[in-house]
């Protein structure tokens, strides 16, 4: 069973035609890397896939349709969401945090403070007042909590220095041998470390689909994420 | 000394009764995003349930009178909020102007019905015999309903407090006001603490309404009372920080405690009678210049 399928997806935002119909398969186990210049639509994509923008098109979610289901409803077909920028809620405590994300009747906190202990440490902190590391760690220790078996996690690495990017590497590593994991990232050095299949988004469309190994295609990568595709 | 105690005493009162009346208001708006102009409908739904339910009971109720129309007032403004949140604004959400125009449409409508139904006179609230008196500290003369007020007031802001701090609910409605779309995504039914937060609003105003009515009003209910009270709910809100319920307790002091001074010491010489709502008005702008989130509010 794939984890995840999406078939011709369209997004239109404030009159602009985000996704152009977007086909995107993600295969149960590993990390599937959406790579892409900034503006092509690889956020646009998650959020559509969670339900958050307006889209048509059809998804499959773990085997369950997901066409027209609310949020909520996504998430409990069994989907983790890392937005991008974190989107920790500032004014509440790390506990409050954690607690909100709860969505199963034995939420998983060992595995969340064994990963990132410093969370257990900060526990009574207001997110707010968190680094940007930490607040990473909060966002990504979220949806941990539920052992979710997909997860969607963009840009991860935003805005974090390369020591922290390191640890969020053997992180996610970590969680990617017990959850699927779709990751938007624009650092490729993380995605060359993490990524077992790659999809390449240009325009709104899907224009590669394959082995992380074709990131070694130099051409592939100066065409469409404009960088040279040597290591 | 004893006039400024007084003085302090109903500000504060005031001030209570503001707070009851804005705090469901500004959580509706913190977290819905619905400027709910059905508020002070509410509020005066309230109060006319509270005085029509008291004018059946026989006077030897007495004490009790006061408990039972506390109770139908808050049990009434719930109602009329659930039935509002499911009917009309749960079809419209994410059409702002269309929340405004319905819950402007519902408010005129049904003042309309009262006042077609029970008149333009205001209606006589029969009330307990000890909340038209007073106690005396001292040289201070003491107005039960007041000290009533203000303990009402006080009860709701840390029932409130305990609710958003130490109940799922609450944190569900903190975590809203600031990203609702996120509280979504970590597989949050946000809606029912919409219908939630709606119902806390609506029962909050139905006591607002009630109070309002025996403090301030002469025990007297009429059916433009909640309107009159949502045009200060709403400068509360704004000077205390859409969302905020510490900011519309410290707003509602503030405004409260304002008007009655101002019109206490410049009233009568001025010979404007009403000169404490250019006080409140003032205080509204010199908050929006300095700080147009409000006291307590997060910028957006």
């Amino acid at each position: 069973m794939n984890a995840l399928e999406a078939t011709d997806l369209h997004v239109s935002l404030s009159g602009s035609h985000i996704l152009q119909g977007v086909d995107l398969l993600v295969e149960s186990g590993g990390v599937t890397a959406l790579l892409g210049r900034n503006g092509v639509g690889k956020t646009t994509t998650l959020r559509a896939l969670m339900g958050l923008v307006p889209r048509t098109g059809h998804v499959e979610i773990l085997g369950h349709d997901a066409d027209g289901l609310a949020t909520h409803r996504v998430v409990h077909l069994g989907v983790g969401y890392v937005p991008e920028d974190r989107d920790v809620f500032a004014g509440l405590t790390v506990a409050e945090n954690l607690r909100l994300a709860e969505q199963r009747r034995e939420p998983d906190y060992d595995q969340v403070f064994a990963l990132f202990p410093e969370l257990k440490d900060r526990r009574r902190q207001r997110a707010g007042t968190l680094s940007g590391g930490q607040q990473q760690m909060l966002s990504i220790g979220r949806v941990l909590l539920n052992r979710w078996p997909l997860l969607l996690v963009d840009e991860p690495s935003k805005g974090l220095a390369p020591k922290i990017v390191s640890e969020l590497a053997d992180t996610l590593g970590r969680v990617a041998s017990v959850s699927t994991i779709l990751l938007v990232e624009q650092n490729l050095a993380l995605v060359r470390r993490l990524a077992t299949h790659v999809v390449v988004l240009d325009h709104g469309i899907v224009v590669h689909q394959g082995p992380a190994s074709d990131l070694d295609d130099a051409a592939l990568t100066r065409r469409h994420l404009g960088v040279a595709g040597a290591r | 000394m004893s006039v400024f105690l007084s003085l302090l005493l109903a500000g504060l009162a005031l001030g209570a009764v503001y707070f009851l009346a804005a705090s469901g208001l500004s959580l509706i708006y913190g977290l819905m995003d619905v400027l709910n102009f059905a508020h002070g409908l509410f509020m005066t739904l309230g109060a006319y349930a509270a005085w029509d339910l008291a004018s059946h009971l026989p006077a030897s109720w007495g004490g009790w009178l006061f408990v039972v129309e506390l109770a139908t007032a808050t049990g009434a403004g719930a109602l009329v909020a659930l039935l509002t949140e499911i009917a009309l604004i749960r079809p419209l959400y994410g059409r702002p102007i269309s929340q405004i125009l319905v819950t402007i449409g519902l408010d005129l409508a049904v003042v309309g019905l009262l006042l077609g139904g029970f008149g333009s006179n205001p209606q006589s609230l029969p009330t307990s015999l000890w909340l038209l008196e007073a106690s005396r500290l001292g040289s201070v003369v003491v107005p039960h309903a007041d000290v009533v007020a203000l303990i009402v007031g006080l009860a709701v802001l840390l029932g409130l407090e305990w609710f958003l701090r130490r109940t799922r609910y609450g944190i569900i409605v903190r975590a809203g006001v600031e990203n609702r779309d996120m509280v979504r995504a970590l597989g949050v039914d946000v809606s029912r603490a919409f219908t939630l937060v709606f119902v806390i609003g609506g029962a909050m105003a139905g006591l607002a309404g009630l109070l309002y009515a025996m403090v301030f009003a002469g025990d007297l209910v009429s059916p433009t009372q909640g309107d009159s009270l949502l045009i200060f709910a709403f400068i509360v809100v704004v000077i205390g920080g859409l969302g905020s319920i510490r900011g519309s307790a410290v707003a509602a002091i503030l405004v409260g405690l304002a008007q009655d001074f101002t019109n206490y010491y410049f009233g009568s010489h001025s010979g404007f009678a009403e000169i404490g709502n250019l006080s409140v008005v003032l205080i509204l702008i010199l908050v929006l210049e300095w700080r147009p989130q409000g006291l307590f509010g997060r910028v957006r």
